[in-house]
């Protein structure tokens, strides 16, 4: 099985990276660009029957620091 | 009294830090990431600079994973020594050992440069040596050193004088100009400028040479 691990800064923290591809965008000349958050996704292949309190367990001890970022676990 | 530096796969700061740590009248072991136990009777463990683990994931997340980081917490929790500074500071933040994070750069790039920092509190066995209120002039050189935690955490940090230092002019977005914070029995300081490059007259400046005689003199075996 496969799990796919969606981590993003939480909201209200700073995106510096994503406010410069906002930037940049603009000035390619796409208007109306209100706001990009930049985050990454983290693929894992998992032994089956894998259980999502273990997943959940990976995503609080390392995949994510939920001091400063959120995660959303899709099972595929 | 005894130091240990914690040395991890792409650590760089971690000889200045021993010998800084030996300039002040320590006796100091290198200790290997892969080791699970730290030498006997250690006084203060140092966690030292670089790019532990390439930065992969986050700065310091997989150094705070690894064997000897165990025996990290359990010096500690015991009522041990810890001075984390730049990538020592973010695996200390990635432990839980230090409250908050240290997040990229407001300005997204990597600065190295000489800083003035405020010295907020002399009430610890790190800043003892300083006034409260003493600007220093002391390096810095990092990519996430944008200090972040969100408004509870900072000002428990205030109310608490667990602020260490401060910067004089904001290099990185770090809320509230946090250079660095102590834990609640002031026994872990994290920092992110680099109080060992300014241990010798070679360095071009001194000022970090307070902090390192401060502990040899001040550390109560835990």
């Amino acid at each position: 099985m496969k799990a796919r691990v969606h981590v993003m800064l939480k909201t209200g923290v700073l995106d510096p990276q994503g406010e410069a591809v906002r930037h940049a965008l603009g000035a390619l000349g796409f208007d109306g660009v209100n706001g990009v958050r930049q985050g990454k996704v983290i693929e894992l292949d998992l032994k089956d029957g894998t259980s999502e309190d273990s997943i959940t367990s990976m995503c609080e001890k390392l995949l994510a620091n939920t001091v400063i970022e959120s995660y959303h676990v899709e099972v595929m | 009294m005894k130091a240990a530096v914690l040395v991890f796969p792409g650590s760089n700061c971690d000889r200045d830090l021993g010998v800084a740590f030996e300039q002040a009248g320590f006796d100091v072991s290198m200790v290997w990431h892969k080791d699970t136990e730290l030498p006997s009777g250690i006084d203060i463990v140092g966690v030292p600079g670089g790019f532990s683990y390439g930065d992969y994931l986050r700065c310091g997340a997989i150094a705070a994973n690894s064997p000897i980081t165990q025996s990290l917490k359990t010096h500690a929790d015991r009522g041990g020594y810890v001075i984390g500074i730049c990538n020592g500071f973010q695996i200390l933040t990635e432990t839980g050992m230090l409250p908050g994070a240290l997040l990229q750069n407001a300005g997204l790039k990597y600065i190295c440069k000489t800083v003035g920092l405020k010295v907020e509190t002399s009430q610890s066995s790190f800043t003892e040596g300083y006034n409260a209120g003493d600007t220093l002039e002391i390096p810095i050189a990092h990519h996430e050193g944008n200090y972040f935690a969100d408004d509870e955490v900072i000002s428990r940090l205030q109310g608490e004088d667990r602020v260490a230092f401060t910067y004089t002019d904001n290099p990185n977005g770090a809320k509230a100009d946090i250079a660095g914070v102590l834990s609640e029995n002031r026994r872990v300081l994290g920092m992110m400028p680099h109080p060992e490059r300014a241990a010798d007259i070679g360095h071009g400046g001194t000022d970090g040479t307070a902090l390192f005689r401060a502990l040899q003199g001040a550390l109560t075996p835990a």
